[in-house]
Formats: structure tokens, sequence, C-alpha cells
């Protein structure tokens, strides 16, 4: 079974416990949480990911600085990067797009969907 | 005239081989005619049973063909049932995952209310919920307090200004919901917000203990992508209703606890002291 391994960014624990458990239908899912977007590029310099899923509105760091960040980074430029947030707006979702982002999910999530995105890059991977 | 006596008698002789040879030819003829008859009644016998035999097999693949045909019209049957059944499984395991993911949603919520025993925490809780899960933008939780009759406002989202801080107990759409403990929705699309203010909520969560309300959730405004509430949204107001309610009180109850225990401890060691 091949080993799938995402991190999740977020600062609201029952997002994160939200996203996890959504995740880990799938099989051979490894989730690493992350509550910012420092603290996810400290886990970023540890461990190699398959897909990073970040909120945009967070403390100390937010998601679209770690979008530009992670793009930035000839070391993980190419990890694929979904948005989750509740920024709905269509100039959000473009900004986040422009930035890097692979998708842009605005919550409240559907499970459904965030799995059918999720294993659409897994399949083109 | 001796020559005519024997002439004739070579004529006859002559006439006797004739007639003796046509006997024998008529001899030849009559069994080669019973030959014919016997072959041809062979003939006729094996073309009978050649009708009977090709009759037998006509009728035969004819059952046969018809056997077939039915269980084709049996078959085709049988995969229009599978078909059917198959649609009905499909529409069945999509409700199925639809019902796991909003069990998900509520297991998290109730998980993460009872995770805390702070006050502050369990409130960045609630708005942590109605924000993510339920998508509202613009939302307050008030508390009640029985001595004054009033609902405050403890934590808020989004809220302008110009939002009152404190409803009296029967007061509007607000105070009236705190005062019946019955939740109201305001009618029609929830995101037409024309003519809404802070007097006319989307939403009013009576915050319960058994009937016993001790606050209320109120939602104003709804996210911008959030079109309307689906099952799961009103399955965790109704969660809400009650968890939020016992992990707000209890909480608050643990917190004072601590005050007291602190204080009680300080008192004793003053005691102690003297």
């Amino acid at each position: 079974m091949p080993e799938h391994n995402f991190l999740v960014v977020e600062d609201s624990p029952t997002m994160r416990q939200l996203i996890s458990f959504a995740l880990k239908r799938i099989p051979g899912s490894k989730i690493v949480e992350a509550n910012d977007g420092i603290d996810a590029l400290k886990k970023l310099s540890t461990q190699k990911f398959d897909i990073i899923l970040t909120d945009i509105n967070m403390p100390i760091m937010d998601g679209l600085k770690l979008v530009s960040m992670v793009r930035n980074d000839p070391a993980h430029k190419t990890i694929p990067i979904i948005i989750i947030t509740t920024e709905g707006a269509e100039e959000d979702r473009k900004r986040g797009l422009a930035l890097g982002a692979n998708a842009y999910i605005p919550k409240p999530i559907q499970t459904a969907d965030l799995l059918s995105i999720v294993n659409q890059i897994l399949g083109n991977k | 005239m001796e020559k005519e006596p024997a002439s004739i008698s070579k004529k006859v002789e002559e006439f006797l081989q004739v007639f003796k040879k046509g006997e024998e030819f008529t001899q030849e003829l009559l069994k080669e005619n019973e030959k014919l008859r016997y072959r041809l009644a062979q003939h006729e016998e094996v073309s009978k049973f050649s009708d009977r035999e090709g009759s037998y097999k006509l009728h035969s693949l004819e059952d046969r063909v018809k056997f077939l045909e039915d269980e084709n019209r049996s078959l085709i049957e049988r995969y229009r049932v599978v078909e059917e059944e198959n649609k009905d499984f499909a529409n069945r395991y999509v409700e199925v995952e639809a019902e796991n993911n909003n069990l998900a949603n509520l297991y998290v919520a109730s998980y993460q209310l009872h995770s805390t025993l702070d006050f502050s925490e369990s409130l960045k809780i609630i708005l942590e919920i109605v924000m993510n899960l339920i998508g509202a933008e613009e939302f307050s939780i008030m508390m009640l307090d029985e001595k004054t009759n009033e609902l405050t406002i403890v934590a808020q989202e989004g809220m302008g200004p110009e939002a009152r801080a404190s409803v009296k107990l029967g007061e509007g759409i607000i105070g009236g919901a705190a005062k019946t403990g019955e939740a109201f929705y305001r009618e029609g699309d929830p995101t037409n917000l024309s003519g809404i203010d802070y007097l006319h909520p989307l939403v009013v969560i009576p915050l319960k203990i058994k009937e016993h309300v001790i606050g209320i959730i109120v939602i104003y405004k709804l996210l911008v992508q959030k079109q309307s509430f689906s099952n799961v949204d009103y399955e965790l107001f109704s969660m809400l209703a009650g968890h939020a309610a016992t992990a707000l009180f209890s909480s608050k109850l643990y917190s004072q606890s601590e005050r007291k225990l602190t204080t009680i401890q300080s008192f004793l060691d003053l005691l102690k002291e003297k």
C-alpha cells in the first residue's frame, strides 16, 4: 500500500481534527498537524509531504505567506497545496491560486469534495 | 413333301425356343419387377421414417428455441432487477457516506466541546464550530444573568459596533427565544440580508440544560459561500443547544470552584500563620 504524507496547517483544533478525520479515510495516509505557517515550515524541514492543506487566517504566519514561501523554496516548491478557508470570495480564490496553490476549498468543507480533490492530486503525482 | 414337315418342325422348334426365351424374359421381368417393388417398399419405409425423424427434430429445435427465448427473457429480467438493486445500493452508499460525514462533524464538534474545563476556551471552541462547521460570518454567544434577567455577549465574531451588548429576557426575537427555549429560524433565503439588522437574526439557538436556558447563540450573517442550511447544520444546532450549554456551564462552575478553592486556601494559610 502506498504511503501518503499530509501536512494539515490549521490554528483551530476543531478543523484540524475534522480534516485529519477525513484524510484518514485514504488508505496509507499519515497526517502531521501544524498550528500555523512557522510551525508548518519547521515540520517541512524534517519530513517529506505529498500534500499540504492549509488555512489562510492563522496567527504568527498566515496561509498565503506559507504558500508563497513554499513555492519559493527549491526543496519544496513542487509539493501540491490545498487552501481550506472561510474566505470564499472569488478574489480570495484567485489570489490563493495565483500564489501557487493547487486547489481552493471554502469552509464549511464537504468531506466528499475534499477527498475528491486530494485523490485527484495524488492520482496526478 | 418330306421337306415341308421338316421345315414346319424346324419352325415349331424355333417358335418354341422363341416362346421359351420369351417365357424366360418374362420370368426375369417379373423377378426384376418384384425386386423393384421390394426396393420401392423399402424406400417408402425409409422415407416415412425420415419424415417422422425430421418432424421430431423440427419439434425439438422449436422447443429449444422457445426454451432459449424464455431463458433470454428471464436473464434480461434478472439483469434489470440487478441493475435496479445496483442503483439502489449506489444511492444508499451516497446516503451512508453523507451520514458518515455528518456524524464525523458532530463527533468532532462534541469531542472538542468537552475537551476543556476552561470557560474562555469553551467559548473559543463554540466560535470555531459555528464559523467553520456551520459557516456563519457574524454571530455571538450571549449568557443569561439570572439576577438581572439580561442576556450579555460573552463572545462574538465579525459583528459591528452597532450590535447591542445586552438584551432583556423576553425582549424581541432574541430575548423571546431565550425566554421560551424554542430555537428561532428566520423564514426565507438566509443569504437575503436586505433589511436585516442586529434585532432580526437568522438563527437563535437557546443553550439549555434540560429545560433551563443558560444562554443563546445568535447568528446574523452567513459566509458568502454558504447558500443555505443543510441537514447537518440543524443537527449541529441541536447538538450545540445541549452540549455547548453543559460545556459552558461546567467550565464556569469549575472556574468558580477553582477561585473559591484559592480563596479558602489563602484563608487556611493565614490561619496557620497565626
